[in-house]
């Protein structure tokens, strides 16, 4: 229950950073971190006490597996934050390229 | 199977454009007006094709619960009709619109991506593929926000993506959430499973699915990407994602998760009927407020997804409808709304509803289509957002919500004032136009003119014949709640 809890409080720093922090290499590493606490609650809830890797051997008995869905499901969602991140980045550039700075308090000709 | 072509298609048309498209724009026209045409034509065909049990497709013929299974329901042939027509509009309006801003293949392929993302989140019936779907279309959606390459179209896409990225977050939890609970990622297993399972985990899941999905939606206290997303994008775009983005990715998800999957409980309608009250209010009071023509229409769409979300939040059949009806409606009439924005950025190069003269006499049709459009978001018999708005009025005096029913007709009058502001100051003040900058091409004015129309022909579906047909199977798929995969499995 612990670990759950703790990866929750991961997400939450994620979110923290994200909504807090004014710089934008900041707010694009708060999104990933948020990201990876997904993943370890994915993990988390595949995982089984002394249990194996999922692969059935041929003339082994089979035992008590790990969730192998949840591993599956998480190199999904990394590849997809690849992604967001990538793009996040490449906006980051341009947006350092028009401001020069990397602080939104000085970015704003957005208003209301 | 006619299903996973919806995804194909569009899937496909991105890739060619691609490959083949070129420096110029004339094959992607091509290429994606053919997709969008079929897709319109395959939708159709399938929405009046009078079936009246679930289309069900197995991908890899893998089925459920092992499997990724698409379904077809009313609700979902509703709502892909809804935005392939907006897609052929904005591709019609887009050809003459983008070539001014110097249109390159690109373009066409990021919007075929759009709606591919839209198409499957639609049709998927299992939670973590709607999420991989929902990642596809905000993607598109992002770039295509900074497309025009100025520093405030970086700086909203910079802020949408950041939004985005956090509620997707949120969502992937509730997934996670949901799947140590039941050990299943199809909609109809889920269904199956929560029933038995502690009520704390529907309020974890639910309360995580509500801030995901809502700030996709623009829901009030999640709203604040909107504004500036939704302006800073070119207007074919902006009509794309005011018109059926934010309802495919935040309404339908949310009328999918908490009703076909949650069971519908009381604390999170009660949470629509709050959220929705405050969007309708707000958002059209801040709409008042606004100079920018874009960015009224904007605002004007946290409000308008507030009446979707508080009719929904009502939980009877006839809120349903009303729901739908709206969603459908304010598809039609705010995409309408953005066109003329653009057609009157074209053709005057401003935004600004002061600087902007009478153009009665030197624009004739996008005149008259935004009188339209702004009479039927104003609420004005026979246009169809008078009857959409007045079934949710009706519906939620029945449900025993008058105060909620206050609150939209409140939501209405301002609606009213924001609108006779943009006809006032904008497109009929006495100030005559200066000389236009550049013609409204044939294919911007046919856009605008099927629109209009449609405006018209849309309230027909208040008629109870035609309602029987249209409007009451998608009511019965959301009422069925979670007993719906009963009967589109048959099991």
């Amino acid at each position: 229950m612990i670990l759950y809890a703790l990866c929750f409080a991961l997400f939450l720093v994620g979110l923290y950073g994200m909504i807090t922090k004014r710089d934008l290499v900041k707010i694009i590493l708060a999104s990933g971190v948020m990201g990876y606490a997904v993943n370890l609650m994915f993990v988390l809830i595949g995982y089984r006490q002394q249990a194996a890797y999922p692969i059935l051997e041929p003339g082994k008995p089979v035992p008590a597996m790990v969730d192998p869905l949840p591993q599956a499901l998480v190199l999904t969602s990394i590849v997809i934050e690849l992604g967001v991140t990538s793009l996040l980045v490449a906006l980051a550039i341009r947006l350092f390229q028009k401001y020069k700075t990397f602080d939104i308090t000085q970015i704003r000709r957005l208003r209301g | 199977m006619i299903l996973p072509t919806f995804i194909i298609i569009p899937l496909l048309a991105a890739f060619l454009i691609v490959l083949f498209g070129g420096r110029h724009d004339r094959g992607a026209v091509i290429i994606s007006g053919a997709a969008a045409a079929s897709l319109t034509a395959l939708a159709v065909v399938v929405f009046f094709g009078g079936r009246t049990e679930a289309a069900v497709y197995a991908m890899g013929a893998w089925k459920v619960p092992l499997g990724i299974s698409l379904v077809l329901d009313p609700l979902s042939s509703v709502m892909l009709v809804m935005v392939s027509l907006i897609t052929l509009t904005s591709l019609l309006f887009s050809v003459a619109y983008m070539r001014h801003l110097e249109g390159e293949a690109k373009y066409y392929a990021l919007l075929m991506t759009l709606v591919a993302g839209m198409n499957g989140v639609i049709l998927t019936s299992d939670i973590f593929n709607l999420f991989v779907f929902m990642e596809i279309a905000l993607f598109a959606a992002f770039a295509l926000v900074a497309y025009g390459g100025r520093a405030q179209e970086y700086e909203a896409a910079f802020k949408y993506a950041v939004m985005g990225s956090i509620s997707s977050s949120l969502i992937l939890f509730a997934i996670a959430v949901v799947y140590s609970g039941t050990s299943a990622l199809s909609m109809s297993a889920i269904a199956a499973a929560l029933p038995q399972k502690d009520l704390l985990l529907t309020f974890w899941a639910g309360g995580l699915f509500l801030a995901g999905f809502g700030l996709k939606a623009a829901v009030m206290p999640f709203h604040a990407w909107l504004p500036d997303a939704h302006s800073s994008a070119p207007a074919p775009i902006s009509a794309m994602l005011s018109g059926v983005l934010i309802k495919t990715l935040g309404v339908y998800a949310l009328i999918r998760v908490f009703f076909n999957v949650l069971g519908a409980p009381p604390l999170f309608l009660q949470a629509f009927l709050v959220l929705g009250a405050v969007s309708i209010l707000v958002g059209n009071i801040l709409a008042v407020g606004q100079w920018d023509f874009k960015r009224l229409l904007a605002y004007s769409s946290i409000g308008q997804v507030g009446y979707i979300l508080l009719a929904a939040g009502l939980g009877t059949p006839l809120g349903m409808a009303g729901a739908v009806f709206h969603m459908i409606n304010h598809a039609i009439f705010k995409s309408l709304l953005f066109y003329n924005s653009g057609a009157l950025e074209t053709a005057l190069g401003t935004r600004d509803l002061r600087q902007m003269g009478n153009v009665s006499k030197l624009l004739p049709v996008t005149a008259q289509t935004s009188m339209v459009a702004s009479l039927a978001i104003a609420g004005i018999p026979p246009f169809n957002g008078f009857f959409s708005k007045l079934l949710i009025i009706i519906a939620a005096v029945q449900a025993g919500q008058p105060f909620y029913a206050l609150a939209a007709v409140v939501g209405s009058l301002f609606t009213i004032a924001a609108f006779m502001k943009v006809q006032r100051y904008g497109l009929r003040s006495e100030r005559p136009a200066g000389p236009l900058q550049a013609k409204v091409s044939w294919g911007m004015n046919a856009a605008m003119v099927v629109l209009a129309v449609l405006c018209i022909v849309t309230s027909l579906m208040i008629v109870p014949g035609i309602r029987e047909a249209t409007l009451d199977p998608a009511v019965k798929v959301v009422m069925e709640k979670a007993q719906l995969w009963l009967t589109v499995f048959g099991k």
